[in-house]
């Protein structure tokens, strides 16, 4: 008797776990980022309440970890339900080459999303066999951050270019300030893209990805040049730093300027609570007033997701206004969808996106949308190769020799 | 010199260094233990070694609930790895010591060799093998993985140990006509308690610790504790509290281990280095 | 006695299952490692990610690529690290750990104490003294602000983050500085010979070190590494790792010495006493030389454990930091987030060759030498 109890029970249990659907999502959205993403997978839980949402994050800024685990994954023959993404390159170069993800082209058009997505955007998820990804946010990679009240005690202005910039840096180092924060390698490699759209312009900017101007020309050597100028008036301790401990120097006061996307404002205003345009200001990297260098997450539906039926749910309520907008206030990023509802905003994202309505865009190196990633990954090697011989020439060589050897813009 | 006594001035310079190694050990622990307690908002870097000023043992509730599913998956792994291994291992060292045959020095090495390897060196193919029999991603593949390369050591330590069984033993119950497993189940087996006890504590703290295997071969829903922690500590903006916390909770396990079981620990420590 | 009874079937058979299992997973994948790093497995895109992989075969050329091609500076830069780091983890470890077992054997008080105090961080993980030495380390904090504690000045060393490099040389003359410690060797070993009276052997290797110098001394002609030069050194930000690693592992040749230094007779020691020889004559002339297998041994374990140092590293600077860098990490990164397989089993091999002319010669000797015990 008490066997049969014992056994109905181990049923009914067994039972009850299988019927509840499940969903996994794959990001590197922990910690600090972390509340934008719950924000979201609350919105999904309210309307599918029986998935029970597994949130699989992995650590570290720009996805440096969460990469290799969610490859070792998927040449495991796991995947996660969805995955975190950046749109362009990373997306189409890394995923879709490998025949790793499902056309969501047919998504686009039930819900209606080809008229609400702005057109370059789609194009950067799009190759001519379908779409691939349902983008979430835009971010802005070359923003320079700064509190506006310690810059009045240090008697400095905003500097609009990298002259005006190495002008206050000898100031400011005299005053121990640090002028300039950077933090772990990848962090590096940003301040990097925004120097190089500062002295090529966007045209020519553009041009290094399509491999219509070559990293040895003398004026790519140049930017490898006032890249070193501003590193010297960077900390020396750099890659002992994420991102938002190079933020939080800013903000103590430690250093005067930090060039970092605007996830950054998410940091300052949702975890830290500071006031935008009050505790914390920003401008565009010096030199790169009226550009826009984008970079967009964006969530995929990839081959053998085992909750395929949860997953598509799972997108549409990525792509919706309303999760669009429950995400983005707090991630500090504003909506790609163009019928967003700037009234949630805060100032510094409001402003943002009219830059975005109104400036000229240009991909992001670091964050995926630019270059395919072995190139990217193998620019880690020439900042280090930079770093290490503080030689603008043998940088230059080695970027082209990358560029070469993974066929860029090809 | 007639003084055959240790000279008296040394004495303190035996104690001195001592005290010395003491402070170096420890130093790392009380700063651990100190900041784990500190509430977030009050670790600052210049008063890192002060005590905190109120205690805040929340850290631990937080790290607790994020690690309880990591370390009960570490348990299953390490007692599931260290058991197969180690019932595995015994048997090898039996035969190895007790049924010598033809090959066996060669064959031996060969197997010596397998603890020595730098895993790295066979990472692809055992990733690619896992996932094509379906165990890539589960705790069963992890068990295999350790299991099988836990095997070197295992049957290292048991076939030193059964050397030290006299062989006469063995003749004995054979003319009592037990055979190989009667010789093993009534004579080799009860003599192995101490070994065993040295092979478990051995090759369970080994895979409790061990990262390379667990962080390629795991997802989210399998990973040890290791992995974890090293999510939890590793790249965002640390607060310091909680990935020392967490560091406490991984290491609690072998370090009771170590204090109450130190005795054996060091023997496995000894057989490691292969002739102990 | 040596025919095949069914009791020794059962016994091999018992046996098979494990040679089997090693047989696959330790040499059968070895192979495979070892054919992966002869392909292109990851140079295109389209095929590293794809699920049944088209590769071919490129024989040498990825191996040739890391010690000579312009962008495969992290390797090499991780191999010079790993030569660094390995050089002082030892003797750091065999030092520390030879100073610990020899004041613990001198009767102190609270022996059981200091012993469990200096073993325990070997019961840890290295991901544990990691995250630990990790915050130790902070720049602004941990070790540098210790000494404010009693009123000195701060620490200034920047540890983990330190760029500062000494004993720069060039990648390019690397064969000419292994040519010359090659010659060297040789040089004693022809020494050796001679005094043994071995005319004929000192000869040849006299002849040996000659070639070599003579071909160093033209200026190695035949090897060309790199166009251009490559600065390679100690980086002083491994000092930080070397430390905690020394933390780790130190009590373990602690273990290994004290126990040694236990299985030296006392009458030995006593009558070296009784001869008049002082504490640290009796250390030099007794005590010593019969720690010499011990310390061989130990060198050959924290040597393997060294040329595999892998998770210390990832838990105390991540997966970027090219100052810290060892090739168990680049391979690791290389193969499961850049996808480049065949890179990565590559460097696999490098670090595999390294760690099989440490441990094959020394299980060969320690095997056979308990044969003939």
């Amino acid at each position: 008797m008490r066997m049969k109890i014992l056994l109905a029970f181990v049923l009914s249990v067994g039972l009850s776990v299988a019927s509840a659907q499940e969903l996994e999502i794959f990001s590197w959205w922990a910690g600090d980022e972390g509340p934008a993403l719950d924000a979201l997978i609350e919105l999904y839980e309210a309307q599918y309440p029986n998935v029970v949402v597994e949130n699989a994050t992995v650590t570290g800024g720009a996805g440096v970890v969460a990469r290799a685990v969610l490859k070792t994954r998927m040449l495991g023959g796991q995947p996660p339900d969805s995955f975190q993404v950046h749109a362009g390159e990373e997306l189409i170069g890394t995923w879709v080459v490998a025949n790793r993800m499902e056309d969501l082209t047919w998504l686009f058009e039930e819900e209606g999303w080809l008229d609400v997505f702005p057109p370059d955007l789609i194009d950067l998820i799009s190759t001519d066999g379908g779409i691939w990804s349902v983008p979430v946010n835009i971010h802005r990679s070359n923003v320079m951050w700064f509190v506006p009240e310690n810059l009045e005690a240090w008697g400095v202005d905003v500097p609009t270019t990298w002259d005006e910039f190495l002008e206050v840096c000898s100031s400011l180092q005299g005053q121990g300030v640090t002028p300039l924060v950077v933090g772990e390698s990848w962090t590096v490699q940003h301040l990097w893209e925004s120097v190089a759209l500062a002295e090529l312009g966007p045209d020519a900017y553009g041009q290094l990805w399509t491999g219509d101007l070559s990293f040895t020309d003398p004026s790519v050597v140049a930017t490898w040049e006032r890249f070193g100028e501003v590193m010297d008036c960077t900390n020396d301790d750099a890659s002992g730093l994420s991102w938002q401990q190079a933020t939080d120097r800013v903000v103590d006061g430690d250093a005067a300027f930090n060039v970092m996307g605007d996830w950054a404002a998410g940091y300052m205003v949702t975890t830290l609570g500071l006031e935008p345009g009050v505790d914390m200001g920003w401008a565009a990297s010096p030199g790169t007033d009226g550009v826009f260098m984008v970079l967009s997450d964006s969530f995929g539906l990839p081959v053998g997701a085992p909750n395929r039926d949860e997953a598509i749910d799972w997108l549409r309520v990525v792509g919706s206004l309303e999760g669009q907008d429950a995400f983005n206030p707090l991630k500090g990023s504003i909506a790609p969808r163009l019928d967003s509802d700037l009234g949630r905003y805060n100032a510094y994202l409001q402003s943002a996106a009219e830059d975005f309505a109104n400036d000229r865009q240009v991909g992001s190196l670091v964050h995926g949308t630019a270059a395919k990633e072995s190139f990217m990954s193998e620019f880690a090697t020439v900042m280090e190769i930079f770093l290490d011989t503080g030689s603008a020439q043998a940088a230059a060589s080695a970027a082209e020799a990358v560029a070469i050897q993974t066929a860029l813009g090809r | 010199m007639t003084n055959r006594r240790r000279p008296v001035s040394t004495r303190w310079i035996v104690y001195l260094v001592l005290v010395l190694g003491a402070l170096f050990f420890l130093l790392p622990v009380y700063l651990v233990v100190v900041t784990a307690f500190k509430a977030p908002a009050d670790i600052r870097l210049a008063t890192a070694w002060h005590l905190p000023e109120t205690w805040h043992p929340q850290s631990f509730v937080i790290a607790w609930e994020a690690f309880a599913p990591k370390l009960r998956n570490s348990m299953v792994l390490a007692v599931s790895a260290t058991a197969i291994a180690a019932v595995l291992g015994s048997l090898n060292g039996y035969v190895l010591s007790k049924w010598r045959f033809r090959g066996a020095n060669v064959i031996f090495p060969l197997m010596l060799f397998g603890m020595f390897i730098p895993y790295q060196a066979i990472l692809i193919p055992l990733f690619g093998f896992l996932r094509d029999i379906g165990l890539y991603g589960t705790l069963q593949g992890l068990v295999l993985t350790h299991v099988v390369y836990g095997l070197p050591i295992t049957t290292l330590i048991f076939r030193n140990f059964y050397a030290e069984i006299p062989d006469e033993m063995l003749e004995a119950g054979k003319i009592d006509g037990a055979g190989f497993f009667g010789l093993y189940w009534w004579i080799v087996f009860p003599l192995s308690v101490s070994g065993f006890v040295v092979v478990v504590i051995w090759q369970f703290t080994q895979i409790w610790n061990e990262f390379l295997f667990a962080v390629t071969l795991t997802r989210s829903a399998t990973e040890p504790i290791t992995v974890a922690l090293a999510q939890l500590a590793g790249g965002e903006a640390v607060r310091w509290n909680l990935p020392m916390a967490g560091a406490i909770l991984a290491a609690l396990p072998t370090l009771i281990i170590y204090v109450v079981l130190g005795r054996y620990f060091i023997r496995g420590l000894l057989a490691g280095s292969v002739k102990g | 006695m040596r025919r095949l009874t069914r009791d020794r079937l059962t016994a091999i058979l018992m046996l098979s299952p494990s040679l089997i299992l090693l047989a696959i997973f330790v040499y059968g994948f070895i192979g495979q490692t070892l054919y992966v790093s002869l392909t292109n497995w990851g140079r295109d895109p389209a095929q590293a990610l794809a699920l049944q992989p088209r590769l071919e075969f490129v024989w040498f050329e990825n191996y040739a690529r890391l010690f000579s091609g312009v962008l495969e500076s992290r390797f090499r830069q991780d191999l010079v690290n790993l030569f660094f780091f390995t050089t002082f983890f030892i003797a750091g470890s065999l030092g520390l750990g030879l100073v610990f077992a020899i004041a613990l054997d001198r009767d102190v008080k609270g022996e059981g104490f200091f012993r469990t105090v200096f073993l325990f961080p070997f019961a840890l993980s290295f991901i544990v003294t990691g995250t630990v030495w990790r915050w130790m380390l902070q720049p602004q904090g941990g070790l540098n602000v210790l000494p404010t504690l009693v009123g000195l000045p701060r620490g200034d060393f920047a540890w983990l983050t330190s760029r500062e490099r000494i004993w720069t040389f060039d990648w390019r003359s690397l064969p000419d500085i292994t040519a010359v410690v090659i010659a060297a060797v040789l040089v004693l070993l022809t020494v050796m010979a001679w005094r043994e009276g071995r005319r004929g052997r000192a000869a040849t290797l006299a002849a040996a070190a000659a070639l070599l110098s003579a071909w160093v001394a033209t200026g190695a002609p035949g090897i060309e590494l790199l166009p251009f030069p490559e600065g390679r050194g100690f980086n002083l930000a491994l000092v930080g790792i070397i430390i905690a690693a020394i933390w780790q592992m130190s009590g373990y040749t602690m273990a290994l010495y004290l126990a040694s230094l236990r299985g030296v007779p006392e009458e030995l020691r006593e009558s070296a006493r009784i001869d008049g020889g002082s504490e640290l004559q009796v250390y030099r002339y007794v005590v010593f030389p019969l720690l010499g297998p011990i310390t061989l041994s130990a060198m050959i374990i924290l040597g393997h454990v060294s040329l595999k140092i892998f998770d210390l590293i990832f838990a105390m600077t991540g997966p970027d930091l090219a100052t810290t860098s060892v090739p168990a990490l680049l391979m690791y990164i290389r193969a499961f987030r850049a996808n480049q397989f065949a890179d990565g089993a590559a460097i696999a091999m490098v670090l595999l060759l390294m760690v099989a002319t440490v441990i094959i010669p020394y299980l060969v000797t320690s095997l056979r030498g308990e044969v003939r015990r």
